[in-house]
C-alpha cells in the first residue's frame, strides 16, 4: 500500500525493536531542559507516552509498508551475524503471521501508556514504570519479531523481568506471593524451552528458524531433525510455552499475577504476554517438528478443551453469589479458556485451525485488554472489583448509574463470548471447524469429541460472562444506598467462601470497607481515548474477518506444506 | 442500481441506522427517532422493489468472498440469495419492524432509554434480513446470533424487575444450547457437502449425478434441528420465550413473534433437502411439533397473563409450521409464518395498548373491569379480527395458512408425498386439528376476559392511547384479513405445490375451531358468576406516564399482586374449570423448568464448585508443594552453616580422606587391571 523499499522496511522493524530500549535508558536520564512539564513524574509519563507513539507509528508504517500480496514471505529483513562461534544471528523480520502481533503489542502498550499518563497505578516512582514498560514493550516486540531461536530465547526471557517487578512494586493486594510464583513458574519452563531451543540447533546446525522451515518443507533433502529429537524438542519447547500461553494444568500462575497486577499490567499480560506461547508454538514447533507436533497434537487438544471447560467451570463459581469472586481473577481464568481455543486450533495441524489459532490471538488480545481496562476502571470508581461487594443483592445497576460504561462492559462481556459478528467469533469457528476435520493421521473419532466438548464451552463461557452483566451491569438502582449496607453480603456469604483462609481477603480490606460510593463518574475522556481503538478493531475484525485471515491464511499454508486444509 | 445493490442495502441501511443512533443517542437525542425509523422504511420499501423483481426475474444471486478460511474449499462468502421464500419474508420482516419502530416511538416515548433500544431493535432487523438473504450458512450464522443477543438486551430493557433480569439471561442461554449443536451441525453438513454455500448444498444433495452424498443425514438434520428448536421455540427449548415477556410489547411483536422465532422455521425451508434426506429426522420434526402445539395449547389455556398467553400461541404456531416442514412442504409452512407473522405482531401490539389502558397484564384483573372495550376500541375491534385469524375462522388469514398446513398433513399421511413416512403425516394432521379446538378456546377466552369484563369497578381512564399506535394496529389488521386470499399467487413464488383449502380439512378445522368457541363461551357463561366473589382489582402506579412504564410495573406487581408470574388464583376463569386438575401444570408449562434445573443447571454448577475445589486444592498443591521442596531442601542444608568453624574443617578433613581413599582405590583397581 505504502511503497517503501526493503531498506526502509528493515530499518523501520530495527528502529521498532531498539526505540523502546533506547526510550527505557532515556526514561531513567533527567528531562532535558524544556521537556520538563510540570513534574518530573508528569514528564517522564509524557516521555513514555511519545515513545510508546512512536513506535506505533513505526509499527503501523510497516504494515502500510508490508507487501500484502506476499504475506507468506519474511519482509523487511535484517541478518547480522552476532555471535559467530555459536552461529547466533541477529535476524529479524516480519510476515502475516507476526506482523499482527506486532501491531497489536505497539498499539495496546501505546493505549497503557496512555491510560497511565492520566491514571499512574499507586507505586514508586514513575520514573521505574516507565523505563519498565519500555523495557517489556521491547521484549515482547521482539519476541515477534525474531528469526533466530536463541534470540528469541532472549527475548522471551526480557520479558520477566519488568513484568515482575511491574507486579511487585505496583501491584495490588498480595502482590508479594503473585509476583514470585509468577516469575519462578515461567523461569521454570523456560528453563526447560533453552534446553529444547539448544538441541534443535544442535541437532541441526543452525539457530535460524527461516532455515529449519526451508528444511523441512517438501523437496529440500529430509527432516532437518530426527524423530526422537522432534519428539524431545516438541516436549521441552512445548512446555516452556505452555506455562506462557497458559495451558492447563500449568495456568495457576496466571489468576493470582492478573488479580494483583495494575490495570496495565494485567492488559499488557494478557494482551501481549499470553500470546508469546502460542506464537511460539505456530513459529517454531509447527514447522522445525512437524512429527513431534503430530505426535503430541491429540495431547495438546485434550488439554486445550480440558482448560476451556475447567477454565469456564471456576467462572462460574467465581460469579456465583456469595462466593466472593474477583472480578479480575475471573477474567483472568476466562483467558484460560480462551487460549484453550488457540491451542485446539493449534493442535488441529490444519490450516484452518492454525488460522483459527492466530486470529483467537489477536482478538482475544483486544477484548481481554478491554475488559481489563473495564474492570480497573470499575476498580477505580469503587474501590472494589469484588463481585458481591459490588453487587450487592439485586446488581450493581452500572447500566443506569453510569450508562456509558456499563454499555461498554456488556459489549465487552459480549465480544468475549465470541458473538459472531465480533472479533471473538471467528477465532473460536476457525479452531472447531479444524478440530472437526483435523490432519490426516490424527484420531478423528478424538477430534470429534473435542469439537464437542469445546462447542460446549461456549455455552459455559456464555453463562458465565451473562451472570457477571447480570450482577454488574443491572439490578434496581434505588434500592442500593439504603437497603443494602456493603459489606455485610460477605458476612451472609455461604461458608465456602471463607473456606480456604489462605486465600482469604486482601490486608487492604479495612481500607477499602467504605461503603461503594452512589454517584459514579461515567467514561472520562482518556478513558474514552483509550478504549475506542480497543471497540472499533474489535468490531472491524467481526465484520471483515479478511483483513486479519488474508494475512495469515498464505503464511500458514507455507507453515503446514502438505496439508490441504 | 442494480438489484443486487438494492438488497444488499436492505440489512445495511438499518445497521448503519443502529450505529448512528447509538453514537449520536447522547449528545443528539432528537434525532434518534429519524435515525432508526427512516432506514428501516427504507429498507422495507427496498426490500418489496426487490420481490418485485424477483416476481419479474426469478431468483438473484450474487457472491463475494469475505475471508478464507485456510480450506479451500470453504470460502466463507458474503452470498445472497433471493428466491421467493426469501422475498416474501423479507417483505414481512421489513412491514413489521415498521410498524413496531413506529409504534415504539409513541410506547416509550418518555423511556430514557429509548436510544439504546430502538438503535437494538434496528440492528436486530438487519439481523434478520441477513438472516433472510443470506446464501452461506456461516453468515447466515452471523445474523441468527446477533439477532439473540439484540434478543437478550431487549427483553432485559426494564433490567430493573427481576423477572427481566432472569428472563434475559434464560433466553440467551436456553437459545445458545440449542446453537451449539447447530453450529457442529453446520460443521459437519459444510465438511460433507464441501460448501457453506446453502445453494451449493442444496444443489448438490439435489442431484445424484453430483457425486456428493450425505454420508450422516439423520445425525446433522438432528444437530440442525437442536438450534432451530431453540430459536423457534419448540420442544423442549421452548421455555424461553414465555418468559422472554418481560420485555417491553413491541419487542415481543417484533422478536417473539414475528421474525426472530421464526428464523428457525426459514431456516429449514431453505435446507429442506437436507433433513427430507432423513426420514427419521421428518419423524422427530413431526414428533416434536406435534407435542409442541397440542402442550403449548394447553398451557396457553391456563395464562393469567395476557402476554404469556400469547407467547404460548407463539409456540403452538411455530409448530405448525414446522408440522409442514416435518411433511416436506415449505410453501405451506412460509405460507403460515407470514400470515402468522401479520397477525400476531397484530395482537401482541393490541395487547401493549390493553395493558396500557387496563393498567395491569393479569387477565383475572380485566375480567372485573367493565368498559375496557370502550375505553380501547381501537385495541378491541383489531385484536378481535387477529384472533379469528388465530383461531383459522375462514376468510381470515389464519384459515387458509392453517389449513395449506393441514392440507399438507394429510397428502403426507396417505402417503402422497414421497420421502415422508405416513407417520409422520397422520402425527401432525390429528394434533393440528386436536390443536385448532384448543387455540380457538384460548383465543376466545382471551376476548371474553379482556373485553367482556364485569364488575363494580370501572375501568380507569389512562388517557387516549397515541394515535401512531392505534393507527399502526388497523394497518396491520389488513393483512391479518386478507393476505389469506393470495394463496392463489402463491405457489409460484413458492415450489408450485397448491396452497388452496380443500373441503375436508376446511370442513374439519373450521368445525374445531367452532367446538373450541363453543365450550369456551358455555364455560364462561358458567364461571362469570364467580367473578364477583373474588374481587381482584389492579390500580396504575403512574397513570400519565407512557405505555412502556405501566408494562414494567404491571410484570413487577404481576407476582405480588396475584401470587405467580404466570396464573392467578381466579376461581372465575373459564380455563381452569375446563382444565380441571391439568391447570396448575399447565400454568407452569409443565414444569420443564424443573427438569432443566434437574439436567443442566445443578450439574453445571456442582461441577463449577468441584473444578474450583480441584483448583484451590489440587492443582496449587502441587504448586505449593514444588515450591516447598526446595524450601526444605534449603533448609537441610543451612543446617549445615553453623558458623562454626571446627566443624568445617572436621568436614573438610572427612571429605579429603574419603576422596584420597578413593582415588587410591581406583588407581588399584586400574592398576590391577
Amino acid at each position: 500500500m505504502l511503497p517503501l523499499n526493503d531498506t526502509a522496511m528493515a530499518l523501520l522493524l530495527a528502529a521498532v525493536v531498539v526505540l523502546p530500549l533506547l526510550g527505557a535508558a532515556a526514561a531513567l536520564l533527567p528531562a532535558p531542559p524544556g521537556l520538563r512539564g510540570s513534574g518530573p513524574e508528569q514528564a517522564v509519563l509524557r516521555h513514555g507516552v511519545t515513545v510508546t507513539g512512536v513506535v506505533l507509528v513505526a509499527a503501523l508504517l510497516l504494515a502500510l509498508g508490508f507487501d500484502h500480496d506476499h504475506p507468506a514471505t519474511v519482509q523487511a529483513e535484517t541478518d547480522v551475524s552476532w555471535v559467530p562461534a555459536l552461529d547466533i544471528r541477529i535476524h529479524l523480520g516480519i510476515d502475516g503471521i507476526s506482523l499482527p502481533l506486532l501491531v497489536l503489542t505497539a498499539l495496546l502498550t501505546f493505549l497503557c501508556a496512555l491510560h497511565s499518563y492520566f491514571r499512574m497505578p499507586e507505586g514508586p516512582s514513575a520514573k521505574g514504570f516507565v523505563a519498565l514498560l519500555l523495557v517489556l514493550e521491547a521484549g515482547t516486540l521482539a519476541t515477534f519479531a525474531v528469526l533466530d531461536l536463541m534470540l528469541f530465547f532472549l527475548a522471551f526471557e526480557t520479558v520477566l523481568i519488568p513484568m515482575y517487578f511491574l507486579i511487585a512494586r505496583w501491584g495490588g493486594a498480595r502482590r508479594g506471593p503473585a509476583a514470585w510464583k509468577f516469575i519462578l513458574y515461567t523461569l521454570l519452563g523456560s528453563v526447560v524451552m533453552l534446553l529444547g531451543l539448544l538441541l534443535v540447533g544442535l541437532e541441526a546446525g543452525t539457530f535460524d528458524m527461516v532455515t529449519l522451515t526451508t528444511d523441512n518443507a517438501p523437496g529440500a533433502d529430509g527432516p532437518a531433525l530426527g524423530h526422537t529429537a522432534q519428539l524431545l524438542a516438541v516436549l521441552s519447547i512445548g512446555l516452556g510455552l505452555a506455562v506462557k500461553t497458559p495451558m492447563w494444568p500449568l495456568h495457576s500462575w496466571l489468576p493470582d499475577a492478573h488479580t494483583a497486577a495494575p490495570t496495565v499490567g494485567s492488559v499488557l499480560l494478557a494482551g501481549v504476554l499470553l500470546k508469546m506461547g502460542t506464537y511460539g508454538f505456530v513459529r517454531i514447533l509447527l514447522p522445525v517438528a512437524p512429527d513431534g507436533m503430530r505426535t503430541f497434537a491429540p495431547y495438546l487438544a485434550a488439554l486445550a478443551v480440558a482448560g476451556i471447560v475447567y477454565g469456564s467451570l471456576v467462572c462460574l463459581a467465581l460469579a456465583r453469589r456469595g462466593a466472593g469472586g474477583d472480578l479480575k481473577r475471573l477474567i483472568a481464568y476466562s483467558s484460560v479458556g480462551h487460549m484453550g481455543f488457540v491451542l485446539l486450533g493449534i493442535a488441529t495441524l490444519t490450516r484452518t485451525g492454525v488460522n483459527g489459532a492466530l486470529f483467537a490471538n489477536v482478538a482475544h488480545g483486544l477484548i481481554t485488554g478491554l475488559l481489563f481496562f473495564l474492570v480497573g476502571a470499575l476498580k477505580d470508581r469503587t474501590g472494589t472489583t469484588d463481585l458481591d461487594r459490588l453487587a450487592g443483592r439485586t446488581g450493581a445497576a452500572l447500566y443506569g448509574r453510569v450508562p456509558r460504561f456499563g454499555g461498554l462492559l456488556a459489549f465487552a462481556a459480549v465480544a468475549s463470548l465470541g458473538l459472531p459478528g465480533l472479533a471473538g467469533f471467528w477465532g473460536e469457528l476457525l479452531a472447531l471447524l479444524g478440530a472437526f476435520h483435523p490432519a490426516d493421521g490424527l484420531s478423528r473419532p478424538a477430534y470429534l469429541v473435542f469439537t464437542a466438548v469445546g462447542a460446549f464451552g461456549t455455552l459455559l463461557t456464555a453463562a458465565y460472562l451473562l451472570v457477571v452483566v447480570r450482577r454488574v451491569c443491572m439490578g434496581d438502582p434505588d434500592e442500593r444506598p439504603a437497603a443494602i449496607p456493603v459489606g455485610e453480603g460477605e458476612e451472609n456469604a455461604s461458608p465456602g467462601a471463607n473456606a480456604s483462609p489462605a486465600r482469604a481477603e486482601p490486608p487492604s480490606r479495612t481500607a477499602d470497607a467504605s461503603p461503594v460510593p452512589v454517584a459514579l463518574p461515567d467514561v472520562r475522556g482518556h478513558e474514552f481515548a483509550a478504549w475506542t481503538p480497543l471497540v472499533v478493531l474489535t468490531v472491524l475484525a467481526g465484520l471483515w474477518p479478511a483483513a486479519l485471515l488474508g494475512l495469515t491464511d498464505p503464511a500458514v499454508q507455507d507453515l503446514l506444506p502438505g496439508v490441504t486444509r | 442500481m442494480t438489484t443486487t445493490t438494492l438488497a444488499v442495502l436492505v440489512p445495511l441501511l438499518p445497521f448503519l441506522g443502529a450505529v448512528a443512533a447509538l453514537l449520536l443517542g447522547r449528545t443528539a437525542p432528537g434525532f434518534v427517532r429519524p435515525l432508526v425509523v427512516l432506514p428501516t422504511v427504507t429498507a422495507t420499501v427496498l426490500a418489496c422493489l426487490v420481490a418485485a423483481e424477483h416476481g419479474r426475474n426469478g431468483a438473484l444471486r450474487a457472491a463475494t468472498e469475505l475471508a478464507p478460511t485456510g480450506n479451500d474449499a470453504l470460502p466463507i462468502q458474503l452470498a445472497l440469495h433471493v428466491d421467493g421464500f426469501a422475498a416474501l419474508v423479507s417483505v414481512l420482516v421489513g412491514v413489521v419492524a415498521c410498524c413496531v419502530q413506529l409504534y415504539s416511538t409513541g410506547y416509550l416515548r418518555d423511556d430514557p432509554r429509548y436510544t439504546s433500544y430502538a438503535a437494538l431493535v434496528s440492528l436486530f432487523t438487519a439481523a434478520m434480513f441477513l438472516v433472510v438473504y443470506s446464501d452461506d450458512l456461516i453468515v447466515l450464522l452471523v445474523g441468527w446470533e446477533v439477532m439473540g443477543i439484540c434478543s437478550y438486551f431487549l427483553v432485559g430493557h426494564y433490567w430493573e424487575t427481576r423477572a427481566a433480569r432472569d428472563a434475559s439471561l434464560k433466553a440467551f442461554l436456553v437459545t445458545k444450547l440449542g446453537d451449539v449443536p447447530f453450529l457442529i451441525g453446520i460443521l459437519a453438513l459444510a465438511t460433507e457437502m464441501g460448501s457453506f454455500r446453502i445453494s451449493t448444498v442444496v444443489t448438490r444433495i439435489g442431484s445424484s449425478l453430483s457425486g456428493w452424498e450425505l454420508e450422516h443425514p439423520t445425525l446433522i438434520a438432528l444437530l440442525l434441528l437442536a438450534g432451530v428448536a431453540g430459536k423457534s421455540a419448540l420442544f423442549p427449548l421452548h421455555t424461553w420465550l414465555p418468559d422472554a415477556m418481560a420485555g417491553p410489547t413491541p419487542v415481543s411483536a417484533l422478536i417473539h413473534a414475528a421474525t426472530m422465532v421464526a428464523a428457525g422455521v426459514y431456516f429449514v425451508a431453505r435446507l429442506l433437502p437436507v433433513f427430507t434426506a432423513s426420514a427419521a429426522a421428518l419423524s422427530v420434526l413431526a414428533a416434536t411439533a406435534a407435542v409442541t402445539m397440542v402442550g403449548s395449547a394447553l398451557a396457553a389455556l391456563a395464562q393469567d397473563d395476557v402476554k404469556r398467553v400469547l407467547a404460548y400461541s407463539t409456540i403452538g404456531q411455530l409448530a405448525y409450521m414446522a408440522g409442514a416442514l416435518a411433511v416436506a412442504d415449505r410453501g405451506a409452512a412460509v405460507f403460515h409464518l407470514v400470515s402468522h407473522g401479520a397477525f400476531k405482531a397484530l395482537l401482541f401490539l393490541g395487547a401493549g395498548v390493553l395493558i396500557h389502558a387496563a393498567g395491569t397484564n393479569s387477565l383475572a384483573a380485566m375480567a372485573r373491569m367493565r368498559g375496557l372495550a370502550r375505553r380501547a376500541p381501537d385495541a378491541c375491534w383489531t385484536m378481535g379480527v387477529a384472533l379469528l385469524a388465530l383461531a383459522a375462522v375462514p376468510p381470515f388469514a389464519g384459515f387458509f395458512s392453517k389449513e395449506a398446513v393441514l392440507v399438507a398433513a394429510e397428502h403426507a399421511a396417505h402417503g402422497d408425498t414421497p420421502g415422508v413416512p405416513t407417520g409422520a403425516g397422520w402425527t401432525v394432521l390429528v394434533a393440528g386439528l386436536l390443536t385448532a379446538v384448543l387455540t380457538a378456546a384460548y383465543a376466545a377466552r382471551l376476548w371474553l376476559l379482556a373485553f367482556r369484563g364485569d364488575g363494580p369497578q370501572k375501568a380507569p381512564d389512562h388517557g387516549r392511547e397515541p394515535l401512531v399506535m392505534n393507527a399502526v394496529l388497523w394497518a396491520l389488521a389488513v393483512p391479518s384479513l386478507a393476505f389469506g386470499l393470495l394463496n392463489g399467487v402463491l405457489p409460484d413464488w413458492f415450489d408450485g405445490h397448491s396452497l388452496t383449502p380443500t373441503l375436508t380439512t376446511s370442513v374439519l378445522g373450521t368445525g374445531c375451531a367452532a367446538a373450541g368457541f363453543i365450550v369456551m363461551y358455555a364455560a364462561w357463561r358458567h364461571t362469570t358468576a364467580l367473578a364477583a366473589r373474588v374481587p381482584m382489582g389492579a390500580v396504575a402506579a403512574h397513570p400519565g406516564g407512557d405505555p412502556a412504564l405501566s408494562e414494567a410495573e404491571a410484570i413487577a406487581t404481576h407476582e405480588a399482586a396475584y401470587g405467580d408470574i404466570a396464573a392467578a388464583r381466579d376461581p372465575a376463569d373459564p380455563g381452569r374449570l375446563l382444565l380441571g386438575p391439568l391447570h396448575r401444570h399447565a400454568a407452569h408449562g409443565f414444569h420443564l423448568d424443573a427438569v432443566y434445573a434437574v439436567l443442566f443447571v445443578r450439574p453445571v454448577r456442582a461441577a463449577a464448585r468441584l473444578v474450583r475445589f480441584l483448583d484451590r486444592e489440587v492443582v496449587e498443591a502441587y504448586v505449593r508443594g514444588a515450591g516447598l521442596a526446595p524450601r526444605l531442601l534449603g533448609g537441610a542444608v543451612r543446617r549445615a552453616q553453623t558458623g562454626n568453624a571446627q566443624t568445617y574443617l572436621g568436614a573438610l578433613l572427612a571429605g579429603s580422606l574419603v576422596l584420597a581413599v578413593a582415588v587410591v582405590l581406583a588407581a588399584a583397581g586400574t592398576g590391577g587391571a
